[in-house]
């Protein structure tokens, strides 16, 4: 048997407790709190403690979706990326670079973050950018 | 934060105004523990009885909305009894004059007739808070969800600088933020007026640095606000939009408008998890992976910057959010090529000098660092505001209490209030797929005082039809005393009950733009078949 733990970040609130991620035989099986972390020093809260179950969730999106007719067909990246682009690129050309906008994540990396804005500004060519923040 | 989260313990006072701690950030809510283990003074305001007003020294439920003229009324007793930093606002500060002509009207009578909070009560939170440095000031969106968040920020920094509490280790004005990388959203420019380390969009400089280094002219116009967004959308300005791991479908103002302004978009595309309520009205779905399947990192709400690790490979024939962009970009005709995230955050901090810059993987290693940090052999920074404000000297405001959007009345005579409770997160998406979170709470609920439900002659869990001037939700009852007669909370987690058909659109901060979701009013009445 395979066994690995791995140190993370929670990402439930704000708080930003240090995990741990058990890892057996390349499966997610459990989340512990890192004992030496400044944030959380060893606890973690009910939500944090079963941080690895949506991961598992068999509700999760395996693949790319397309609606068709009101009904959405699996895909590959390279269509629902194309497909997207053009669409976008049709948009831009009629309507000018604001009538696109783009939503980031407080629940993306910071990373993700820096390459959405990124994203609306150089790609889309628009400040029409904002996340969740709000609400 | 201002401060950290460890160094609530070092607090003489807390002070806890719009945050359910214990439910919504329970290991913030433990240093509060500890803290009164250590001796330290408890203070809790909020409009409901909380789990953490059990254990304050002093713990008041001023009515919804009323925050300004509760703080007021606290600075008011404060200078009539001259426990107010007396140097430190001379040294540090600035407009004091304005701050107390203002507070001077906020006798404990007319507060008391404001917050429906007594004069005794009301003294007892001046003088704990007043009388006990370091005092921590810890809040949530129970503060800033207003048409007027902004000024009941204010009136917290207010606070906290007439007793010399900012920039002091174990002070501070604390929000405690929502998600596990909402900071680290507004520090990367998420935002349609800045860029990365909050560089305004209208400052040339700026533009030309980043125009410079992504090799394209960048617009100086700000962009729309998310609430802005809606609007644009259905007056046909706003044609595509690209929403990355959000649902605004659930937690917007307007569940009735936005659902409408979807619509009218030609074409609108999700990157999600989970086929959320946002994704299913999408043309197009990408599947990203999840926290334990990406490398990256996030910003905490202390400022911590820390890494989170790959643990497994993505699931099914999911990509990370990082990977997903560069692709998109690509096809775009933008080319964005990274090896990994550290690349990324490589040139992120290279154009990030006062925050970032001295941030490097190596560096960041299992603890994380505190922004800002400026340059690479920086520790890095606990707490703010040490020697001076970032503006210089900190500014009073003179803030007038100010009604909310809706009050009851005869139509609508209830107050209600949103949030969350302790085993779900934000719309649910994440928590109510986890078995074990699942089971503690299956379905939406409202919280209504035992008395109200006498007068329905409702029972536990019988079902309840709330009315507001936007829509109708049902929803099974929770009788319980954590709310007073006349008040209604509705947590957000559930889709099938969701409280933005209810809550209110058209109010909202009118500079933060932040949706009035802490006060609405409703009628109820009981379902019957």
């Amino acid at each position: 048997m395979d066994c690995k733990i791995v140190p993370s970040v929670c990402s439930y609130c704000g708080t930003g407790c240090g995990v741990l991620f058990e890892v057996m035989d390349g499966k997610l099986v459990g989340t512990m709190p890192m004992k030496t972390h400044p944030v959380n020093e060893g606890k973690l809260c009910i939500k944090g403690w079963n941080l690895h179950e949506h991961v598992n969730s068999f509700m999760r999106l395996k693949q790319p979706l397309v609606k068709t007719f009101g009904r959405f067909i699996k895909t590959d990246w390279d269509e629902a990326i194309q497909l997207t682009a053009d669409r976008f690129r049709e948009i831009i050309e009629k309507y000018g670079p604001d009538s696109i906008g783009v939503l980031v994540s407080a629940k993306i990396t910071n990373e993700e973050n820096y390459l959405g804005q990124k994203f609306a500004r150089a790609v889309i060519g628009t400040n029409n950018v904002d996340h969740c923040a709000r609400l | 934060m201002t401060n950290s989260i460890a160094e609530i313990e070092e607090a003489g006072c807390i002070f806890v105004i719009g945050s359910n701690t214990t439910a919504c950030h329970p290991l913030i809510s433990r240093r509060i523990f500890r803290a009164k283990e250590k001796g330290a003074k408890l203070i809790v305001a909020d409009p409901r009885n909380i789990q953490l007003s059990r254990f304050a020294d002093v713990a008041v439920t001023h009515r919804l909305g009323s925050d300004v003229a509760l703080l007021n009324g606290m600075m008011h007793i404060i200078i009539q009894n001259g426990w107010h930093a007396k140097d430190y606002i001379a040294q540090r500060t600035e407009d004091y004059e304005a701050l107390e002509k203002v507070v001077n009207t906020y006798t404990p009578d007319r507060v008391q007739a404001i917050t429906g909070v007594d004069q005794k009560n009301l003294e007892r939170m001046a003088e704990l808070y007043a009388t006990n440095p370091p005092a921590s000031l810890l809040y949530a969106m129970g503060i800033t969800q207003h048409t007027t968040g902004v000024d009941n920020v204010k009136s917290c920094c207010n606070l906290a600088m007439l007793c010399g509490n900012v920039g002091i280790r174990g002070g501070g004005v604390n929000p405690l933020r929502g998600q596990n990388n909402v900071q680290g959203a507004c520090d990367m420019g998420g935002l349609p007026n800045v860029m990365t380390g909050y560089q305004p969009v209208a400052d040339p400089k700026v533009m030309e640095k980043f125009s410079k280094a992504w090799g394209k002219k960048l617009s100086e116009r700000p962009g729309l606000t998310i609430t802005d967004m809606i609007p644009a959308m259905l007056e046909g300005k706003l044609k595509g939009l690209y929403v990355i791991g959000e649902n605004p479908k659930l937690s917007d103002p307007d569940w009735n408008h936005l659902n409408h302004a979807l619509k009218e978009l030609d074409f609108l595309v999700v990157q999600e998890l989970f086929l959320s309520e946002t994704a299913q009205a999408a043309d197009v779905v990408f599947s990203a992976a999840s926290v334990a399947e990406k490398e990256g990192t996030i910003t905490n709400t202390e400022r911590r910057c820390m890494r989170m690790r790959k643990a497994i490979e993505p699931i099914g024939n999911t990509l990370s959010d990082w990977e997903i962009i560069c692709k998109f970009s690509t096809a775009m005709g933008y080319e964005m090529k990274y090896e990994n995230p550290e690349e990324i955050f490589n040139e992120m901090r290279s154009l990030t000098p006062k925050s970032y810059a001295g941030m490097t993987y190596e560096r960041l290693g299992l603890d994380g660092l505190q922004w800002p940090c400026p340059d690479t052999n920086h520790p890095g920074t606990p707490y703010l505001h040490k020697d001076q404000f970032t503006r210089g000297k900190g500014k009073f405001h003179d803030i007038e209490y100010k009604d909310p959007a809706e009050m009851p009345d005869k139509e609508y005579p209830y107050f209600l209030t949103t949030g969350r409770m302790f085993a779900h997160f934000h719309t649910g998406t994440m928590t109510r797929v986890s078995p074990h979170l699942d089971v503690e709470q299956t379905t939406g609920y409202v919280s209504i005082n035992p008395k109200d439900a006498a007068a329905l002659e409702a029972k536990e869990g019988d079902v309840l039809i709330l009315t507001s001037r936007r829509g109708q939700i049902e929803v099974p009852a929770k009788l319980t005393n954590s709310v007073a007669p006349g008040l209604l909370f509705l947590p957000i987690h559930f889709g099938e009950s969701p409280t933005n058909v209810l809550t209110n659109a058209e109010a909202f901060d009118p500079l933060a733009k932040i949706p009035e979701f802490k006060v609405s009013t409703v009628n109820i009445r009981k379902f019957s078949e």
